[in-house]
């Protein structure tokens, strides 16, 4: 029990996909400029990344080792189509936003790294769990990201006014460039630097040493 | 162990056991929930319609707002009413892909950079007691990063704007995404697309804030020059002489 409490827990902060594991950078950037978008899509990857780690490792013993990565990434299509087929289905505004992202799950890193490091060598439960908690870990930045964004771009949260803006009659000037996708660059950077302030083990030696001006 | 599970012959059955597992899977989602999605796009084409008409969803219930509107076809080059085609299966974007169905512009008319034109168009008509009490008209054209696709609704003197809206573009979010600013909108219904006696639109986005006394101006997308040229010309496309203009003047005299 505490295992899997270690397996689900654990990659929400201490090891979490996108801070220390820097994965999955490439989605966190795109869907990040509102919570509404965002929530759906930490769902979805939370949902792909779970059971496509539960399939591998059922048949983990069967799969031959000069086609696993192919195996791998049959899985994890098909469930992402599936995905794709649900929410077009029965969330078709917000699938109309995430568009492409929701197809590109199956090239996000988190999903294969956790698959291929992970399922491949554990049985299909706590693979399962690890799936969840790496999802859950994921959503956990993009929210803050979100958050972030969303509340300085729009001046709203979840579609609510927070900070009325000017052009609603308000007094709050938005940020346009909380709106694109390079802002979200530097509040990832915002939440790795306030995560690796509280956990210090996170930060990575440092691989050079400025030289001494030479006499 | 290790040699029978990597054997070409497993290799291959694996393969193709999981290659069918995964495609029946696939295909029975596609095949299901394929109802639900058509269902979906049809609805939200509808949305658009209502709202670019000014008329109220009560309760989500779309079939019955829309139920006081009837689509007809217009054939852009008579500029009259059609049934050359099935009004409920004809697709405006995919005729304009087609050769066969479509015309392609000269530079000159192409104002809205759209390059080609469908032979028809789907308009709405709101009908009332009186007759024709407002009219939708679909309208597209290229912004800054991308194409705008929206409705244009006018009042029953085909003069007087109702309404305006898009319901798909690509343009900056907080720039010339602010098409989409219910305030901006609001600013369209009340202004007048000609002056008397003329059909050449005059309608059109201005820097800065329109004044009210002027009937054809309509405020500027503040930081979005070219979305807000863009949304100039395809206003005036579609409303000018090789858009609807001819089929309103004949929708007018009685004899579209």
């Amino acid at each position: 029990m505490a295992k899997t409490r270690e397996i689900l827990l654990s990659p929400i902060f201490t090891n979490n996909p996108i801070a220390l594991q820097i994965l999955g950078v490439c989605s966190a950037l795109a869907v990040t400029s509102s919570l509404k978008v965002t929530l759906v899509m930490c769902l979805a990857l939370t949902v792909v990344t779970a059971f496509s780690n539960f399939f591998i490792a059922c048949i983990r013993n069967q799969v031959p080792g000069s086609i696993r990565i192919i195996v791998q990434m049959i899985i994890i299509a098909s469930l992402v189509i599936v995905v794709d087929q649900v929410l077009k289905a029965y969330a078709y505004e917000v699938s109309k936003q995430l568009s492409v992202f929701v197809g590109l799950i199956i090239t996000n890193c988190i999903v294969m790294g956790r698959a291929e490091a992970f399922a491949m060598q554990n049985p299909p439960i706590p693979s399962f769990f690890d799936g969840i908690g790496n999802g859950l870990g994921y959503s956990v930045v993009l929210l803050f990201v979100a958050t972030v964004r969303e509340l300085i771009g729009s001046g709203s949260l979840y579609g609510f006014e927070i900070l009325p803006l000017v052009t609603n009659g308000g007094w709050y000037y938005s940020n346009g460039l909380m709106l694109l996708p390079p802002s979200a660059f530097f509040v990832i950077g915002g939440f790795i630097w306030l995560l690796r302030n509280s956990k210090i083990d996170q930060v990575e030696a440092v691989e050079y040493k400025l030289a001494s001006h030479t006499k | 162990m290790s040699n029978s599970k990597d054997s070409v012959s497993r290799t291959i059955i694996v393969a193709l056991v999981l290659c069918v597992v995964c495609s029946v899977i696939v295909s029975a989602a596609a095949v299901i929930l394929r109802d639900k999605q058509k269902a979906n796009v049809i609805n939200e084409k509808k949305m658009n319609i209502l709202a670019a008409a000014g008329i109220e969803v009560v309760n989500g219930d779309v079939a019955t707002a829309f139920a006081t509107i009837t689509p007809k076809l217009v054939d852009m080059r008579t500029g009259q009413f059609s049934t050359d085609e099935d009004v409920a299966t004809y697709d405006m974007r995919k005729a304009a892909r087609d050769p066969s169905q479509a015309r392609a512009l000269t530079p000159d008319e192409d104002i809205a950079s759209i390059r080609k034109q469908s032979l028809y168009s789907t308009v709405y008509l709101v009908e009332g007691e009186q007759g024709i009490e407002r009219i939708i008209l679909p309208i597209h054209g290229y912004g800054l990063w991308s194409t705008l696709y929206g409705f244009i609704a006018l009042e029953s003197d085909f003069n007087t704007v109702a309404g305006l809206g898009f319901y798909e573009h690509a343009e900056t979010p907080g720039l010339g995404g602010e098409v989409d600013n219910p305030r901006w909108k609001s600013v369209w219904p009340g202004k007048q697309v000609y002056a008397q006696g003329s059909y050449t639109p005059e309608i059109g986005l201005i820097k800065g804030k329109a004044k009210k006394v002027n009937v054809h101006d309509i405020d500027g997308l503040a930081g979005a020059t070219l979305t807000s040229n863009g949304v100039t010309n395809l206003v005036k496309f579609w409303l000018g002489k090789n858009g609807f203009a001819p089929f309103l003047a004949k929708l007018k005299a009685g004899d579209a």
